[in-house]
């Protein structure tokens, strides 16, 4: 039972999902929007069980004393810390309370500072790896160079000599709506059809992977 | 010298000069503060002759390291805060859809955005947020937001405080439930969507401040996408764009426009059509520039038209050292010396 009940969850669920877009009616539009309100509540739950397992988590490390285990102590100090100043706010959300402060003087800096430091990664990654190895490579080269040159201005004013319309944001704009644009829809497509493959196999319990197991 | 100390000094540096430049920002000593066109002018082109050296040094087989490689994007990054350089910023057709979306409403009209971001990809995204909201404000459109992910709702309260303030606007301007609503965060991704479809207060009992949906004199005549005039999603990845196209065009029939993250975009690019044959999405703004852009068309120019210069520094700096990196490659007999270190 602890596999048959999943399965037939699943199936159900998936039946009355694909049945509802086609017939948006009464009773299947009512089950959609039970079935859409389980998930938003489910989806919610996992949240705390998300939390609890970095709790989890985090204090074992510094049970064990492992590697970085002052990092755990931080994390957890800190989770304690928002909830905390979040919940002795009351119900809903107020500006320029203890929670907003910490968000904006605290979260964002820090989030925008580790995500900053992407772009020097990036900029020393382009260098060290980014090689015209073989025609692939160099045609994903200059068309890398292109579209960075023509999303800034700097790109515009190296071309300003050239009539309208043949500058390099033009170019730029060129790559991204014809062969861009082209390549990501062939593999929106396949990833569609591997998805509905993917999906029927799950609705009509072939594919059992998601329950654990190993079969 | 031994590395570490120069780490050390670097560091220290570095750290002096981010509390001078903090405490001068709160005690407005910089207020004002760009170098002339010359020294501008001075700046890069010492820049560029600095690079043609690291090339020519290259061809010697001297190689630079990554620290290097940081330091010209840190310099790259900076010094143009303080250069005064106009760039023409040139509006892609992509962006101007985005906003014939907002001119087409009539005042009265309802705007849905959804913010789903977090501070992570706000430098991009923020000022897309801000220019979307002045021009509602302008407009007298009626603001409905929502975050799909859980730091969008004060992303969102963060860009109307900004914008009012650039507008010289205050609460009795622009008041909140009857000109805008933050609903808040809801969890479920696009099933979200997709219940707003049939009902918006079954997903959204109540705003982010506890205030009840009927309460709400924005909303309370809102029941689900068809009392909605125009929808923008401002979206850094899942849940996002390509949910609100999925569930809420292709099954309710919204009109969307995008504003994405620059490593985003591209993704979302099969969405579109043309300007005069919109596919499934009216507009997309793309990054940074794609603010700009759209600052540029509501002429609330902020910090993307600010941001831009030092952008293109780094541009044409990343394909600078790319170009040194493929030197090196090609010298060594393909095979890369480049280490790392």
């Amino acid at each position: 039972m602890r596999r048959e009940i999943p399965l037939l969850i699943t199936g159900i669920v998936g039946v009355v999902f694909i049945v509802s877009y086609f017939i948006p009616h009464w009773p299947f539009s009512q089950m959609n929007n039970w079935f859409s309100d389980w998930f938003s509540i489910i989806q919610a739950c996992a949240i705390f069980l998300g939390a609890l397992n970095l709790l989890m988590v985090s204090s074992q490390k510094i049970a064990r004393k492992a590697e970085g285990w002052g990092y755990a102590a931080v994390i957890i100090a800190t989770f304690i810390m928002m909830v905390g100043i979040g919940f002795s706010g009351g119900v809903g959300f107020r500006e320029a309370a203890g929670f907003d402060w910490l968000y904006r003087f605290m979260y964002i800096p820090l989030s925008a500072t580790m995500f900053a430091i992407l772009g020097f990664f990036v900029a020393s990654a382009s260098y060290r790896a980014f090689r015209a190895r073989n025609v692939e490579a160099s045609l994903l080269l200059v068309a890398a160079f292109l579209v960075m040159l023509g999303r800034v201005p700097v790109g515009d004013m190296v071309t300003s000599f050239m009539p309208d319309g043949s500058q390099m944001s033009d170019l730029a704009s060129w790559i991204m709506n014809f062969p861009q644009k082209a390549g990501q829809r062939a593999i929106m497509i396949g990833i569609a059809l591997g998805l509905v493959s993917t999906s029927l196999r799950i609705i009509l319990g072939i594919e059992r992977s998601h329950l654990g197991g190993g079969d | 010298m031994k590395t570490r100390t120069i780490e050390m000094i670097v560091l220290a540096l570095l750290v002096i000069s981010s509390v001078w430049a903090y405490v001068g920002k709160i005690n407005g000593w910089h207020h004002g503060f760009v170098f002339s066109s010359s020294v501008s002018l001075v700046i890069m082109i010492l820049l560029a002759l600095s690079l043609v050296w690291i090339l020519i040094r290259t061809l010697q087989d001297k190689l630079v390291g990554r620290r290097i490689v940081f330091l010209y994007i840190g310099v790259a990054l900076s010094l143009p805060l303080f250069m005064s350089i106009d760039q023409p910023i040139k509006v892609s057709d992509e962006v101007r859809g985005v906003y014939q979306g907002l001119v087409d409403l009539q005042p009265g009209s309802k705007v849905l955005i959804s913010f789903d971001y977090d501070p992570a990809s706000a430098p991009e995204l923020q000022p897309m947020a801000e220019a979307i909201l002045g021009e509602c404000i302008e407009r007298d459109l009626d603001m409905i937001v929502l975050g799909l992910w859980p730091m969008g709702p004060q992303q969102a309260t963060m860009a109307l405080d900004s914008v009012m303030s650039r507008m010289g606007l205050t609460e009795q301007d622009v008041v909140y439930g009857e000109d805008f609503v933050n609903l808040g965060y809801q969890a479920g991704g696009e099933f979200v969507i997709q219940r707003m479809g049939s009902s918006f207060e079954s997903m959204f009992k109540s705003d982010f401040r506890g205030t009840p949906y009927q309460d709400l004199p924005i909303i309370k005549n809102v029941k689900n996408f068809s009392n909605i005039d125009y929808s923008v999603n401002l979206s850094a990845g899942f849940p996002g764009t390509v949910e609100w196209v999925q569930v809420g065009v292709d099954r309710f029939g919204i009109k969307l426009g995008a504003g994405n993250t620059a490593v985003q975009a591209p993704t979302v690019y099969p969405y579109m059509g043309t300007l005069e044959k919109p596919g499934q999405l009216v507009g997309l703004m793309g990054g940074m520039s794609g603010a700009a852009e759209i600052e540029k068309l509501t002429n609330l120019k902020g910090k993307a038209t600010l941001f831009m210069l030092s952008q293109s520094f780094a541009h044409v700096i990343v394909i600078a050292f790319i170009i040194i990196g493929n030197v090196a490659y090609f010298r060594g007999g393909r095979k890369s010396k480049l280490k790392g270190e």
